[in-house]
């Protein structure tokens, strides 16, 4: 979706981060990105690398580890695991699902120096 | 560049009334509900490698932050809500893609409640200042905000809108999002509900193929149906698509062209519009 200014807000927090906890490089930038956060990845990995030039990221390296999409069916009454946000009950089949989970993105860790 | 001093993403949204680069003076009353923390001046980190350390010698360490990457955003949206509350003001985020027939809709609107309660309108466009003027036509105060190369609106451009526009206690402010059916669904404004319109002259799967934006709406409004005999879309189809994504989506269908189904429209506004009149007079 808006991948680049979603890496303008890393950098945001990054420096904001570099004042309040006294480092002066990133190595590595850890992030969640929920299974229904909307993300593309590639196209984040993409932004990254260009937003993070002449930054104190530069050259960083960036892992982004995912979460599962989940959901509270409310036929089964249960909590089920979903890919998208249109797939139907893996149980029931129904699409009355609430999205419960899986829409974060969140910087988790830093390596930093 | 974006402005590093106040956050602003791209360096080339324009709000009309308020000029970029802006000067920031410390004590500046600046945004509703205190919207800018500044303070911290330019700080540059790392350019180039980290010098002065031994070889050998590392200073890695890992820190935990656990921070949301879009935290910023919401807390400039939470300041507008905060500010809307305060006011008793009715904000509503009008989602579409581009040529739904949002801006038409919006006037016809005006037209038919602006004598009822007062009104304001925030245009969002990536250039051009052609549908403030359309709206500030129908007596309406209007203020374009220009995102330049930017997908959508954000809190930060918002906030800086309402300092310009100043939007009368108890009134209903729309918000009329850059034609896009992507970004703007995960960045909050502030806004009491966001209203996404679609077209009969459209894809009846849209909210299959941006489910994103459909979830994030409490509102999708069915545009055109004057037109529906000379196209292939199923209303119901569309209605079952929306609330297999949002079981709890509200849809009306209407025609802004042929005035079909607007009486539903304004009658949900009215009563949005008093839900929320009514919340502010309590707190009053």
């Amino acid at each position: 979706m808006h991948e680049l200014s979603l890496c303008e807000g890393i950098l945001r927090i990054l420096e904001e981060q570099a004042e309040a906890q006294g480092f002066r490089r990133v190595r590595t930038v850890q992030l969640e990105i929920g299974a229904l956060a909307g993300v593309e990845i590639e196209a984040l990995r993409f932004g990254f690398d260009a937003v993070m030039r002449d930054s104190l990221a530069q050259d960083a390296r960036l892992e982004v580890l995912g979460l599962p999409g989940l959901a509270w069916c409310m036929g089964c009454a249960e909590a089920v695991e979903i890919a998208q946000r249109y797939d139907p009950c893996p149980r029931c089949g129904s699409h009355q699902l609430q999205v419960t989970g899986g829409d974060q993105m969140r910087i988790k860790e830093l390596e930093v120096e | 560049m974006m402005c590093t001093v106040c956050g602003c993403g791209e360096g080339e949204t324009v709000v009309e009334g308020h000029a970029h680069p802006h000067d920031h003076h410390p004590g500046d009353a600046h945004g509703p509900g205190g919207h800018h923390h500044h303070g911290h001046s330019h700080h540059h980190y790392g350019l180039g490698p980290a010098r002065a350390h031994a070889p050998g010698l590392s200073q890695a360490r890992m820190i935990k932050i656990e921070q949301d990457i879009l935290g910023k955003n919401q807390e400039y949206a939470a300041a507008n809500r905060l500010y809307f509350r305060d006011h008793g003001i009715l904000a509503l985020n009008l989602v579409s893609s581009p040529g739904s027939g949002k801006t038409t809709l919006l006037t016809v609107t005006l037209e038919a409640l602006k004598d009822e309660m007062p009104i304001a309108v925030i245009e969002g466009d990536q250039q051009t200042s052609l549908d403030a003027e359309r709206i500030r036509a129908t007596g309406v105060p209007s203020l374009q905000i220009n995102t330049g190369k930017g997908c959508h609106l954000d809190g930060h451009m918002v906030g800086h809108a309402l300092e310009s526009l100043k939007p009368l206690d108890a009134s209903v402010l729309f918000i009329e999002n850059v034609g896009n059916l992507v970004c703007p669904a995960a960045f909050d404004l502030g806004e009491a509900h966001k209203v996404v319109i679609l077209s009969v002259t459209e894809g009846e799967d849209k909210p299959l193929k941006y489910p994103d934006m459909f979830h994030a709406a409490s509102l999708m409004l069915v545009n055109k149906t004057d037109l529906l005999p000379h196209c292939r879309f199923d209303v119901a189809r569309c209605v079952e698509y929306a609330r297999r994504i949002n079981p709890g989506i509200q849809v009306l269908q209407l025609s802004a062209y042929s005035g079909q189904g607007m009486a539903a429209w304004l009658q949900w506004l009215r009563a949005a519009h008093q839900m929320q009149v009514a919340g502010f007079r309590q707190d009053a």
